[in-house]
């Protein structure tokens, strides 16, 4: 049976990187004593699916990984289970049994919302705000991507899904964060400010991941819900 | 929600904030309303490496179980973020109220290995407290010292208020109500000081005076203040099963060295060898009893979530229940898909069966550790390992699928020679015969590998060796340079794998295993010419230390490469370990006629650990009592 686990992350933990996340789960799960399923094989390992990794510093309240167990009694025991094993900085916030052909998260993700604010506003170049929303509202928004191996250009256009000015200076995205075309909110930023000519200084922003979503439109149309989304 | 020390932009911008949040799994947390004494337990070492000490997580967990103390972990910050905290005058903080530690009542370091000596300025110069005991004002926090290295503590004895000498389950609860009795009765820190030197096995360096010989040898140890014990005997736990063990350990969020549940079996060793520190200063060997290990097993597998136990002790061969312990662990864990991990083990069939059942088919590599190329040399080390022994552990392993051996050894030991070198090169070249001849062509893939590695001997305080002079640099490289030679002539030499260590590093650990007070300002030069983390070999600055030790005017040979006489009175002879100097003094006579004593099961050679009256001392004699009485029974 597979179960769908929706976390957040805040607080002193986002210093933890992806990996220890995972290295986390996995001794959390042992400690509640959910039955969790293991690989075959010589090294048996828990099976378990994360859905989009986090940057470190990076908070969220849209967090999910997928697991594996042979016994399940219900949702609400299964959340108080792994909620009594947590630590300050990761809250449990739902469960849900997924069907049994429903794809794994990391396959499912389709898209992130954001909410990204500045350390410091001080220094930002005037009425950013308007031009942002200038930036994107162009058709075509031609941008240079580095891959592993080379530099591509790219229409950001079509992987930023929304922008909007929240609270007159935040910013909340919705970015295409697929496997094959992931797109950090601080990129989109950055390609903003390179057009003001504006060099965004080090750990100049603070962001929030809000929403993971899957796509579950039919014939071309994106219909984004979260990945714990009951009809 | 905690606070945090560090601002995000500082977290972000040093390698693994993980280090630096506290937080973790089992982190204590208290009400600082309900806490009477706030204790700051520091590792001078890196989190990860100060994270995997046992000695640390005992001591946490005891002060935590005490309702007025709240003992917090400090680590030393990475040389990047050093750097952040001088340039913006960060204070040093606890991990678990991020608080300053400047603030707090104790700050405990444990010592664990010579290399770490600048590590302690480095925790002080960062808390914001005087380098210097002498220096340190009514508001500064107690500095006690503890671990194996404050059994000679004089060479850094100068930057300490207090050392703790033993094993720290004992005397914490006695010497913190000193403290608060001081406290409440405001009386002044030389008060507390000297009334706490009068508690067992605490040490206050301040409270003391040391006058030397015209050869530079300890002359004489003058108490400053009446009734202030001249000798320190070693604290002892003397019942390992009713008492401090963690049920909880704090899981890092970071893989640690040791990232997996640690189970003490036993604490010390029967083997004396002599060449070995931690086989003296830990007798007698006492064993916890097999049910509390099995309980505490279960239960700290089940707090922690970890994939992993590990059984831990000098020589867990030795322990008289391990059979009955690794079936219940194996049952225990084998439906939990957890691994257990055996350190530590004598290679002979029992060990191989237990491996093979414990390790699956990834089969990892064997170890030995022979220490010497010979048996004269081991004998002269009372390493109770013959080349007998060492083949039929190998060809067992072979037979069953390992392919892979690794070897340990020491170069320059007393009374070595030129054969005994050679003979590190030839029992490789035997065992990888034994490969051969052992395993057929048709199931071999691939040659053998044989890793032999050898370390540089530096004798210790408190061993049979502690009378020994130490090889200089050059003949520990010359050393190296023969056993590679010798590899090189062997056989099967493309089978084996020769590894040395750098020789600096050791000859500046044997000057400070034995050093004197003296020492005190050579650290803190170093330290101040910028010496820091030097058991890290990239930040080891040997040149560094030789100016300091020209500057402060001191001759290193004279702590390394001397002969030392019988009669020497040493720095470190105040402190009682429970082994009598008279019984080292035999056994390293009995070295140079390389003659072998007995371990502690088979027969006891009067060491004097008996006095503590526990352990295998107690057992013997109720095993021969038992022996004799069935005897007369018979009869």
């Amino acid at each position: 049976m597979k179960v769908r686990i929706k976390f957040s992350k805040y607080g002193a933990l986002k210093f933890i990187g992806h990996l220890d996340v995972m290295r986390y789960f996995q001794k959390a799960i042992r400690r509640s004593g959910i039955d969790i399923a293991y690989s075959e094989g010589f090294s048996p390992h828990q099976i378990m699916s994360f859905a989009a990794p986090l940057s470190v510093g990076h908070t969220s309240e849209g967090e999910y990984f997928d697991i594996e167990v042979i016994h399940f009694t219900d949702e609400a025991d299964f959340k108080e289970r792994l909620s009594s094993v947590m630590v300050e900085g990761i809250d449990i916030l739902k469960v849900q049994l997924l069907p049994e052909d429903e794809k794994n998260a990391m396959a499912e993700v389709a898209a992130a919302s954001y909410l990204v604010s500045f350390r410091k506003e001080e220094d930002l170049p005037e009425g950013w705000q308007k031009k942002l929303m200038d930036f994107y509202a162009g058709e075509n928004i031609p941008v240079k991507k580095k891959t592993k191996k080379s530099e591509k250009e790219i229409n950001l256009k079509e992987s930023i899904y929304d922008l909007q000015i929240r609270e007159e200076k935040k910013i909340y995205m919705l970015l295409n964060a697929s496997s094959g075309g992931n797109i950090k909110p601080a990129f989109v930023l950055e390609c903003f400010f390179k057009t003001l000519e504006y060099d965004l200084p080090e750990y100049a922003l603070v962001i929030h991941r809000m929403e993971t979503f899957k796509d579950i439109g039919t014939n071309g149309i994106r219909k984004l819900v979260p990945l714990i989304w009951e009809k | 929600m905690r606070k945090l020390a560090l601002r995000d932009e500082i977290l972000m911008q040093v390698e693994k904030p993980a280090r630096y949040i506290g937080g973790e799994v089992n982190a204590v947390m208290k009400d600082l309303s309900e806490v009477e004494v706030r204790f700051a337990m520091c590792f001078p070492d890196v989190y990860e490496i100060g994270m995997s000490h046992l000695g640390i997580q005992i001591i946490y967990d005891m002060l935590n179980q005490f309702k007025d103390v709240w003992c917090e972990r400090v680590y030393s910050p990475w040389v990047d973020l050093d750097a952040i905290m001088r340039r913006e005058k960060i204070p040093l903080f606890a991990l678990e109220s991020q608080d300053p530690v400047k603030e707090f009542d104790f700050l405990g370091i444990t010592v664990q290995y010579e290399m770490c000596y600048t590590n302690i300025l480095q925790i002080l110069d960062l808390a914001g407290i005087p380098l210097l005991a002498s220096e340190r004002g009514e508001e500064d926090p107690i500095v006690i010292g503890g671990g194996p290295c404050t059994y000679n503590p004089e060479p850094f004895c100068d930057f300490f208020d207090l050392f703790y000498i033993g094993e720290g389950e004992t005397q914490y609860r006695n010497l913190l109500d000193l403290y608060k009795a001081c406290r409440d009765q405001k009386e002044s820190r030389s008060i507390f000081l000297e009334k706490a030197a009068r508690i067992p096995g605490m040490y206050v360096p301040s409270l003391y005076q040391v006058t030397y010989k015209e050869d530079g040898t300890v002359c004489k140890r003058i108490p400053l203040k009446e009734d202030i014990p001249l000798r320190i005997k070693k604290e002892l736990v003397r019942d390992m099963t009713n008492t401090f063990y963690p049920q909880k350990p704090v899981v890092p969020f970071i893989k640690v060295t040791q990232d997996r549940v640690v189970l003490e079996i036993q604490r010390g060793c029967i083997r004396g060898c002599r060449f070995c520190q931690a086989g003296q200063l830990y007798r007698p060997v006492r064993e916890r009893d097999v049910e509390m290990l099995k309980e505490y097993g279960v239960k700290m597998l089940e707090n922690t979530g970890h994939e992993e136990i590990s059984l831990s002790s000098l020589s867990s061969s030795d322990y008289s229940a391990l059979p009955q312990l690794l079936d219940f662990l194996m049952d225990h864990c084998r439906e939990k898909k957890i691994n257990i991990s055996l350190p530590s083990l004598r290679i002979d069939a029992f060990a191989l069966d237990v491996m093979n059942k414990v390790q699956d088919v990834k089969k990892s590599s064997l170890t030995f550790a022979p220490e010497a190329g010979s048996q004269r040399l081991r004998n002269v080390i009372n390493k109770g390992l013959t080349e007998e022994m060492i083949l039929e552990g190998a060809r067992l392993a072979f037979e069953g699928g390992w392919t892979r051996v690794k070897l340990y050894f020491m170069l320059g030991l007393p009374a070595e020679e030129e054969e005994d070198i050679a003979g590190i090169a030839e029992l490789c070249n035997k065992i990888a015969a034994v490969f051969y001849e052992t395993v057929p062509k048709q199931n071999r893939s691939g040659r053998v590998q044989i890793v032999a590695s050898t370390s540089f001997f530096v004798p210790k305080p408190f061993t049979p060796f502690q009378w020994a002079s130490q090889c200089t640099k050059e003949e520990f490289l010359d050393k190296a340079y023969l056993t590679r030679k010798a590899v090189s002539q062997q056989l099967n030499q493309r089978s084996i794998k020769y590894n040395w260590h750098e020789a600096d590093a050791s000859v500046m650990e044997g000057i400070f295993a034995r050093g004197d007070r003296r020492l005190n300002k050579v650290i803190q030069k170093a330290y101040e010419m910028g010496c820091m983390y030097d058991a890290w070999s990239e930040y080891y600055k040997n040149e560094v230390w030789i100016r300091a030790f020209e500057e402060c005017g001191i001759d290193p040979d004279f702590y390394t490469v001397r002969t030392r006489e019988d009669d020497e009175i040493f720095p470190w002879d105040f402190i009682d370990c429970g082994v009598s100097r008279e019984f080292l003094l035999r056994e390293w006579h009995k070295a140079q006629r390389q003659e072998v004593t007995p371990n502690c099961k088979v027969q006891c050679s009067g060491c004097g650990a008996a006095g503590y009256r526990t352990g295998v001392c107690m057992q013997d004699r109720s095993a021969r009592r038992e022996e004799e009485v069935r005897c007369e029974s018979q009869d």
